[in-house]
């Protein structure tokens, strides 16, 4: 199983440093006054477009399904945070962590029960029928004033998405994402987008794969609805509707459909854009539309492709430890 | 009495949508494209129309241009965008054709503006009665001029040497092409007549609703999408009664007092008809072929 | 594989933990952002002691682009006017930045953001409801000087929970509940109506706000609501809802919605039968310039904050200059963000005149005080702020005669 030159405990406390590095070093820059207001703003925004992005690659990307529904998850997110939030059921840290464990099982719950059905269906008419899900939950909210505040909105959110908050969700969505997809339960999903009628008859089930894939997706979509509650303090329906989904799947396809990096990049690239690009900013919608086209037509695997960032391979550049693992290259992290 | 004039207005609805899901089903049908910038040909439509009328063309003229003007617009959109990605996977088609829905509301945004803005398309005014009902000439035009479409329609496709061509396209592209058909060109065609179709509708949708807005296609296309869905897609009649369906359960949503369930009605029978009979009321079900 | 898993996620959640635990031991590190005391904008040089401000930094925050653009440019359009007006006299000049927000509350909340690093003392915006409301709660904090010409939502200047109110932000143009009170004491005062329905849009906050402020009066002074029908904004067809009105057969349908749907409504309830006199409010502003028959909505009846028919100079001028800059006559949102710059600017003329230097927090109190006591006589009509730092002003009432909006008078 060592197929890389780095001991695997190694490569965990690496790993493991350096995002303790990035998160102090993200906390010191955001508190520290290094930055301007904006550019704080957008830090947090880009977090959770980033879990947004990510929890959509899942099924879209490594599933190769196509949900346009996510911002129906985000929505349930949203409102299952606010409102725990509102209700001051807990206090400090626990009430943050609960209002978020409680907005990812609920859109989880969500995603299941969504998930069980139109899964059946697969390719277009799947991505027609989570649209029609993703609206009827935006109707529901819309329809239920009492509770959501209907589309007079929902006002007092407790503002609780700071930098640590919102990119620890990061880290536990990315790190959660990639070990499903480095597991058996990975290769099962990647065999299901590549053809799922064989995946079926080596006696994998497919359902199974396919409806956990959605439920993690809609669980991050969940938390990451949260966060945004979190960080606005006030939600209205129309937030949610269509274009939001369109927005993220614009991002997961730029970035490269299965590729978490490329989500990565492109949620930082496409949310941070509208602050420096003010001047043109008439045409922003029409070149990303355009970007989108011309991206489908000329290079369909997306700017980044399949390609995954991984610090083992770039030590193993850097430090020159590739001594045994050549043979088995293709099927470590770097899958293209 | 109440209720014949609620008919009426299902009818006439059920009509617009009808043509529209029409265009969506002949494209769908022949190449499995999902072709999401549908609707906004027809809000194309309606500002080719103001400019024709502005620029003082005679009204027949006019709903040729319209016309005219969609059919161009699909044939461009369909050699630019789609004829590249013939071979590429479903998805990026799909993502293809909402970008050019993006693109295409986005570019009315900054040539237009977002103001809402009048279409006066002179049309005959007046009604004929029968009994206590009067019914007004332009739901008699578009009920009319619906059916007729679908007549014809239905006589290219299944009457005519071209029709037989599309049929074969449908069937097996590849086939097909060995068999001497020319599918670049037949797929064309298929898109030509989708788009002249939804030419016609934007007429008639813009008679019965004279206001443009860059996204006054969004919504009327996913609703029409959805009555082709609902009818079975790839079937000319499946459109044609699933547009009336629509239309009428819109209506009777909104007669009964539930109109803030009237989105919610329609995505709900999308949802339930996809669940228990993916291929549509008159659609044959689908085998995968492995 | 899968004990390695658990390995690294049990190390992931560790060192979560520790981090939560190391920042509970840390209180945050003061306010963010850059906090240089004189970051507000005085380009010449100025300091307390009452030395001449040749320019205040001011920004603008609003949709330029998106659904909500046609609110927007007009905003910006009536905004810039004045300011360019005013500079145009000499002495102080004002210094803009505008930032389009897209009609998105998470933007709108960005650009504020950025407007403040870009050293703005007050800001003008923004323009619809839900973004300007996402904006204020971070205004407030900052002690930021706001008003809207258009913001109508009763939430904008009060925090609708507790009760407390945005002192910092003001606006310009009625409040929802007002022009929905103001709408059924007319239609039973003037009109002598006895029955009303309602048509509104269920999903848009501006029409829900109007209807139940409509439905509430009525019911307080007896004016009887026997119908009240809903539709959806994307939706189209209201001829089912208004084919039971007409069957209804009230005195006046009050139908507070947007011009795109008025200019759909209008035709479609002269075909169903509706021979109820229309009422609308200052949604309806523009209806004309939407309609393609205006004979379908003759007689109707709608509160507007301004009107072309006057006799004042002032605001004669201002429809005149409007026309000369833009091409196109001023409509009630670039009148209202008209008179919200030259409340603006003379709160700012005044905290100039205390000897205060901009961007300084003394600059932006004195400022809010300074709107708090406006007494001015805008294009919208004269205007000072009650409590909760909305307008008093009067209500023009226009109606739809021969295809042109009429001044029917003040209610």
């Amino acid at each position: 199983m060592n197929r890389l030159g780095i001991k695997t405990p190694a490569r965990y406390a690496i790993n493991a440093t350096l995002i303790i590095a990035f998160i102090y070093w993200g906390y010191v820059i955001t508190q520290g006054g290094m930055l301007t207001r904006a550019q704080n703003n957008i830090i947090i925004q880009v977090g959770f477009f980033i879990i947004l992005a990510v929890s959509l690659n899942l099924p879209a990307g490594y599933l190769g399904q196509l949900p346009l529904g996510h911002a129906g998850f985000m929505a349930v997110g949203a409102y299952i945070g606010a409102l725990f939030w509102r209700s001051g059921i807990l206090s400090g840290y626990g009430s943050v962590v609960g209002g978020l464990i409680a907005a990812g099982i609920v859109s989880a719950i969500f995603g299941i029960i969504i998930g069980v059905p139109a899964l059946r269906l697969r390719g277009d008419y799947l991505a027609i029928i989570t649209l029609g899900f993703g609206e009827m939950i935006r109707v529901l909210i819309m329809n239920l004033p009492s509770i959501t505040g209907g589309a007079q909105g929902l006002q007092q959110i407790p503002r609780h998405s700071n930098f640590l908050v919102v990119y620890i969700c990061v880290i536990v969505c990315c790190l959660v994402i990639h070990m499903i997809m480095k597991s058996r339960h990975g290769r099962a999903i990647l065999a299901i987008r590549d053809n799922e009628i064989a995946t079926e008859s080596m006696g994998i089930n497919t359902t199974y794969y396919k409806v956990m894939a959605f439920a993690v997706s809609a669980f991050f979509a969940g938390v990451a609805g949260a966060l945004y509650a979190g960080t606005l303090g006030i939600l209205v329906p129309s937030d949610f509707n269509f274009m939001m989904s369109i927005n993220i799947l614009m991002i997961v396809v730029l970035g490269g459909l299965g590729s978490m990096m490329g989500s990565i990049i492109g949620a930082i690239v496409l949310t941070s854009l509208p602050l420096f690009m003010q001047g043109l900013n008439q045409y922003r919608l029409i070149i990303y539309a355009l970007l989108l086209i011309l991206v489908m037509i000329f290079k369909p695997s997306g700017l980044m492709g399949t390609y995954d960032f991984s610090m083992g391979h770039v030590l193993e550049k850097v430090g020159g430890w590739t001594m045994r693992s050549k043979k088995e290259g293709g099927a470590s992290d770097d899958s293209e | 009495m109440l209720y014949v004039a609620q008919f009426i207005n299902a009818l006439q609805l059920g009509s617009i949508y009808a043509l529209i899901a029409l265009g969506y089903s002949m494209v769908y049908g022949i190449i499995k494209l999902l072709n999401f910038a549908h609707g906004d040909v027809i809000m194309v439509g309606g500002y080719v129309a103001i400019f024709a009328l502005a620029a003082g063309f005679h009204p027949v003229v006019a709903v040729i241009l319209v016309i005219l003007g969609c059919t161009a617009l699909a044939i461009i959109m369909e050699k630019l965008a789609y004829t590249p990605l013939r071979t590429a996977p479903r998805i990026s088609v799909l993502i293809t054709a909402i970008g050019i829905s993006l693109l295409l509301q986005n570019l009315a945004q900054l040539f237009f503006g977002a103001r809402p803005q009048p279409i006066h398309i002179p049309f005959p005014t007046g009604s004929i009665s029968i009994g206590a009902v009067s019914i007004a000439y332009p739901m008699i035009i578009t009920i009319g001029v619906a059916v007729l479409s679908m007549v014809a329609l239905n006589y290219i496709v299944q009457g005519t040497k071209l029709g037989k061509a599309m049929r074969a396209v449908s069937e097996d592209t590849q086939a097909a092409q060995l068999m001497g058909i020319n599918v670049n060109s037949i797929i064309t065609f298929t898109f030509a007549v989708g788009a002249a179709l939804a030419g016609i509708g934007a007429i008639l949708f813009f008679v019965r609703f004279p206001v443009v807005t860059p996204t006054v296609g969004a919504m009327l296309g996913l609703k029409a999408f959805i009555a082709a869905v609902l009818g079975g897609i790839g079937s000319i009649p499946g459109a044609m009664l699933g547009g009336f369906a629509i239309g009428f359960l819109e209506v009777i949503v909104n007669a009964v007092g539930l109109s803030r369930w009237t989105d919610g009605a329609v995505f709900l029978v999308l949802i339930i008809i996809l669940l228990v009979r993916p291929a549509g009321l008159v659609g044959k079900p689908m085998i995968e072929k492995v | 594989m899968k004990k390695r898993s658990i390995i690294a996620l049990v190390l992931a959640l560790m060192m979560c933990v520790a981090l939560v635990a190391a920042c509970g031991e840390t209180p945050p590190a003061g306010p963010t952002g850059p906090t240089d005391p004189t970051a507000g904008g005085t380009t010449n040089g100025t300091d307390a002691s009452g030395e001449e401000v040749t320019e205040v930094h001011i920004g603008l925050l609003g949709p330029w682009t998106g659904g909500a653009a046609y609110f927007g440019v007009s905003v910006r359009n009536g905004a810039l006017l004045y300011i360019e007006n005013f500079n145009a006299q000499g002495g102080l000049q004002i210094r803009v930045t505008d930032r389009d927000e897209e009609g998105d509350s998470a933007r709108a909340v960005t650009m504020y953001h950025d407007l403040v690093d870009a050293g703005v003392t007050a800001i003008i915006g923004s323009v619809t409801s839900g973004p300007t409301m996402a904006v204020v709660p971070e205004a407030f904090a900052d002690g930021m000087p706001m008003i809207s010409g258009t913001a109508t939502h009763a939430g904008v200047t009060v925090n609708q929970d507790t009760g407390e109110v945005f002192t910092n932000m003001f606006r310009s143009c009625f409040i929802d509940p007002f022009q929905g009170v103001k709408m059924a004491e007319f239609a039973h005062e003037i009109l002598s109506a006895r029955t009303a329905a309602v048509l509104y849009a269920h999903d848009i906050d501006y029409s829900i706000g109007l209807m139940q402020a409509f439905v509430d009066r009525a019911a307080e002074i007896g004016l009887e609501v026997i119908h009240i029908e809903t539709f959806a904004d994307e939706a189209p067809d209201f001829t089912a809802q208004l084919t039971n009105i007409a069957a209804a057969n009230p005195d006046v349908v009050f139908i507070p919605v947007y011009n795109r749907h008025t200019a759909l409504i209008g035709p479609q309830s002269a075909a169903a039968g509706v021979t109820a006199t229309m009422l609308g409010a200052d949604g309806w502003a523009g209806t004309l310039d939407a309609i393609a028959d205006p004979s379908t909505v003759e007689g109707a009846f709608y509160l507007t904050g301004f009107t072309y028919e006057s006799e004042e100079q002032h605001i004669i001028d201002f429809i005149e200059r409007f026309e000369a800059q833009y091409g196109i006559m001023p409509n009630m949102f670039a009148a209202q963000a008209y008179d919200a710059a030259a409340i603006l600017i003379r709160a700012i003329e005044g905290a100039i005149a205390a000897g205060l230097t901009p961007g300084t927090d003394e600059f932006k109190q004195a400022t809010i005080a300074n709107m708090a006591a406006t007494d001015i006589e805008g294009v919208t009509g004269r205007i000072t702020f009650d409590r909760y730092n909305n307008p008093q002003k009067t209500a023009f009432i226009l109606q739809i005669i021969d295809g042109e909006a009429r001044f029917w008078g003040t209610f």
